[in-house]
């Protein structure tokens, strides 16, 4: 095997994607891959699709490793692994030209296409006749991985020691031993192909971490101690990950019977003194509404996320959507200002939670966290958090003097009061979900009081909005000609766009806002002056963002809308961008134009 | 709020708030609440360590009539309320309160895992069989032929019957007391109180507006035979199947671990070998 030392590992930049049959230890092949990637130095962005079935059923799993930051899932398959002949049906069609395939010859034969690289492996009887154990496999194909294109065998070595430490000497022994059949194996055959990685550039120590896995730690590290939820897909993984790690914090993880008791048992925990959280997606978030509600006429400090897949009711629970925006703002009866934010990267969603309980704590109400599926379980590489970048805020408390003849919803300029909790003598009163005065005592008769009342929780919303404007990121030029305006997890893909069409020399940017509701209504004027066009890229079928900046801004938005269950690619959103570009530059453009998309 | 509770010797009338409760004149929830209020001063609760949690309907203005912190919560969602103020702070005493349509209604579902659970908390239904607070259509425990603005040909469910369904639900304290008889229902709610657990009390609390059983009720209160053992749940369980009496006490009581102790457990068992730091946490992930 030839050593790649004379490479620029800065260059590297590929593609893997697995595929094969659910079950069958493909997203765990896919992980180990992009561990070892992750560790050997390679910024790396994953997707994965995986089937609604336990077993069965189609699954894959795709690692673009690079030597600089990465912002999408890339876009051409440079290197295919396939188990059988479903998956190699499936994706063929996406590798690049001079791709590579490396698949089972056990399982099926490839009718192989000229402008593409074929290793044909015996995986299957590789495993069987020199390991024994027919799932080792995975670990032989990543072995034949390791060699071909120098991703460092001792690396995989490293992780396949701790992944399977626990089940005894003999199962390292043989899984080690399978790596090295594979990598043996096509030591043999001749390489075809140019792909060879090396040790990365990277040396500062980083985490590998998944959305879902980030806002955990991040939940974590701003305090959160209760947490409360139901299972559901994309979702469920957030409370098995604090399950393990809160009771030893001093906190606890409740599974309750629904969602409606778990938002219940989290704004009792908040009203008790303690942060909290909730995690679920669509089916549960609807669930949820009235409890929101409650919590924002209480004034209820308390953060949900809603990690969303595609909807409406079961939908497509393991693919993903930006589809419950509208829900998020305006789910629930009544006036009922909440905020609304939505988590933009694997990183982001450390700090953005964070941000989510420091909010919900300074102004005592709900906070809405979207995430996603493609967000929440795909694996990134992310910079040890620096814990200072967003200093943990606790809610106000009342002051000795506060405290005789409590007012718990005193009218203050800030529209936010001191906030006692069981225990503190003098502190009692009622947590109202009935109109009430500022005492806590009903009023369900007053309809003065009611104006007042929903003026005092409208008004927390002047800070929050602030805080959107200093929450809202531009990337690209500030004043373009063509901008975009994007939210939650296309954030990094609008970012890749807008580069490759600023290198084909459009005058192009885009606006993305961490906070969503209120928005940040500063910031987006400025944005929108000057601008002859704005795309706005939406995972969903309505254009919900669009919508709702259409009823705060008379202008004619482009929609950008992909409603397939998967994220876009930097390619799909570059498209769009030359095409109003040309419309722009023709002087076409018109409302007709807008209104036709 | 009006004189404040002497911790070492508290009245009954100390936890009385200054709010007059909105009841009919005649309701059973004025017996029920005088009960409470003995119990409160009989066990010298704090109340600021006292959380009161309710639901919607005419038992849900209680929290506002105690001196306490209390939780005026939305329709049917009393126990999971409850539930995360226990997580949150468990030293705090929580009552939970709610009639038969909030808790046996739309807060059915939620029973059976209070009951499993078995947090240490006390919870009292006021239960009028009908919907007060709507005017008086038929509830969970309306008789069949019950007669109403949503049933104007009679109610043609069969009630539930809430001691079996508390004591098969595996509720470790389940009692029944009348809102017409406030001594004896103090001491079921005291014993309710003290009891580690999960404590139901099922209060027959006649609604005078709506459905008056102040003349039916009474011929059927019986006492639990001198002899029934609270520790025998199938005999519990038998007793309570015999809906044409309704005996007045403690069907059944046992001691298993609360929830409580169930969290200090796995807080034991995962902080074994200490408690990690953040940093700790952090590394498993590189």
């Amino acid at each position: 095997m030839p050593s790649n030392s004379n490479s620029n590992h800065r260059d590297v930049d590929y593609v893997f994607r697995v595929g094969g049959e659910g079950g069958e230890g493909v997203i765990s092949t896919g992980e180990m891959l992009t561990q070892t990637l992750a560790r050997a130095g390679y910024d790396i962005y994953t997707f994965r699709t995986y089937p609604a079935e336990i077993k069965g059923g189609h699954a894959n799993y795709q690692v673009r490793a690079s030597g600089k930051v990465l912002l999408s899932y890339g876009a051409a398959v440079d290197v295919l692994l396939a188990f059988n002949q479903e998956a190699y049906d499936k994706h063929i069609g996406d590798v690049r030209a001079g791709g590579v395939v490396l698949y089972d010859s056990d399982s099926f034969t490839a009718a192989a296409r000229e402008s593409l690289i074929y290793y044909p492996v015996p995986l299957t009887s590789l495993a069987t006749e020199k390991i024994g154990v027919k799932l080792t496999k995975n670990i032989v194909a990543l072995g034949v991985l390791g060699q071909l294109f120098d991703i460092p065998l001792p690396t995989f070595e490293h992780l396949l020691k701790e992944r399977f430490g626990r089940k005894g000497e003999t199962v390292v022994q043989k899984n080690l031993q399978a790596l090295h059949v594979g990598a043996e194996y096509i030591a043999h055959q001749r390489k075809q192909d140019a792909i060879l990685l090396g040790p990365g550039p990277r040396q500062t120590k980083s985490l590998i971490l998944s959305g879902n896995e980030s806002l955990c730690l991040g939940a974590i590290a701003v305090g959160c101690r209760v947490y409360a939820g139901y299972p559901i897909t994309p979702a469920s993984d957030i409370m098995e990950f604090l399950a393990k790690e809160l009771p030893k914090l001093g906190g606890f993880v409740v599974q309750t019977e629904d969602e409606i008791a778990a938002i219940g048992a989290v704004l009792g925990a908040s009203f008790a003194g303690a942060k909290a959280m909730t995690a679920t997606s669509g089916p549960g978030f609807s669930l949820m509404t009235e409890m929101m509600g409650l919590g924002v006429v209480a004034e209820i400090p308390a953060v949900i996320v809603n990690v969303q897949r595609v909807g409406p009711s079961t939908g497509m629970p393991t693919k993903t959507e930006q589809g419950d925006l509208y829900l998020a703002c305006y789910g629930g009866h009544g006036n009922c200002p909440r905020i609304v934010m939505a988590l933009t990267s694997v990183e982001d969603c450390f700090y953005g939670i964070m941000r989510a309980f420091n909010m919900a704590e300074q102004f005592q109400l709900p906070v809405v966290v979207l995430s996603d599926a493609s967000l929440g379980h795909r694996k990134a590489t992310v910079p040890v958090p620096d814990l200072s970048r967003v200093p943990v805020i606790e809610r106000r408390k009342p002051s000795l003097e506060e405290l005789v003849n409590y007012k718990r919803y005193q009218y203050t300029p800030e529209h936010v009061s001191p906030m006692s909790v069981p225990g503190v003598s003098g502190g009692g009163y009622i947590a109202e979900g009935l109109e009430h005065d500022e005492t806590g005592y009903p009023a369900a008769s007053n309809h003065e009081n009611h104006l007042r009342a929903t003026n005092k929780r409208y008004g927390k919303f002047h800070a929050v909005e602030q805080m959107a404007n200093e929450l809202t990121r531009i990337y690209g030029e500030p004043h373009p000609e063509i901008g975009i305006i994007g939210w939650g997890s296309t954030e990094g893909v609008i970012r890749e766009a807008v580069q490759l069409a600023q290198e084909k020399g459009y005058s192009v940017g885009a606006l993305h806002p961490k906070i969503l509701y209120p928005q940040p209504l500063a910031k987006l004027t400025e944005f929108l002056q000057g601008t002859k066009a704005v795309i706005i890229p939406e995972v969903n079928y309505s254009g919900q963002f669009a919508t709702l900046l259409r009823k705060r801004f008379a202008y004619d938005f482009v929609q950008l809308n992909k409603c397939i269950g998967l994220p876009f690619t930097p390619k799909e959103i570059l498209d769009k961008i030359e095409e109003v570009a040309a419309h722009v530059h023709s002087g076409r453009r018109s409302s007709a134009y807008a209104a036709k998309l | 709020m009006s004189t404040a509770v002497d911790a070492q010797a508290p009245t009954p009338q100390s936890y009385k708030t200054d709010e007059h409760p909105i009841w009919c004149p005649g309701c059973g929830d004025f017996g029920v609440l005088d009960s409470l209020y003995k119990s409160l001063a009989g066990a010298k609760v704090d109340p600021k360590n006292l959380v009161v949690v309710s639901g919607i309907g005419c038992s849900g203005r209680t929290p506002g009539f105690i001196k306490s912190y209390g939780f005026h919560s939305v329709h049917g969602r009393v126990l999971p309320v409850a539930l995360g103020v226990k997580l949150a702070n468990p030293s705090l005493t929580v009552i939970g309160v709610g009639g038969d349509g909030d808790g046996f209604a739309i807060g059915g579902g939620h029973i059976p895992h209070a009951a499993r659970r078995n947090m240490d908390m006390t919870y009292i239904i006021m239960d009028n069989s009908t919907y007060g607070l709507t005017k008086g259509q038929y509830s969970p425990t309306s008789p069949v032929g019950f007669q109403a603005g949503s049933t104007p040909y009679g109610n043609i469910e069969q009630p539930l019957n809430p001691i079996a369904m508390l004591i098969s639900y595996g509720a470790s304290f389940v009692g029944q007391g009348y809102s017409g008889k406030p001594r004896e229902l103090a001491d079921l709610i005291s014993r309710a109180m003290a009891h580690p657990g999960f404590a139901f009390v099922n209060v027959i609390s006649p609604c005078i507006t709506f459905y008056n059983t102040y003349k039916a009720i009474p011929p059927r209160l019986t006492e639990l035979p001198a002899d029934h053992d609270p520790s025998d749940q199938a005999k519990a369980f038998a007793l309570a199947l015999h809906t044409d009496r309704l005996p007045l006490g403690v069907f059944y009581q046992s001691r298993r671990p609360t929830f409580e102790e169930g969290v200090a457990e796995v807080i034991k068992k995962a902080q074994a070998s200490g408690r990690p730091r953040l940093e700790e946490i952090f590394a498993e992930f590189s």
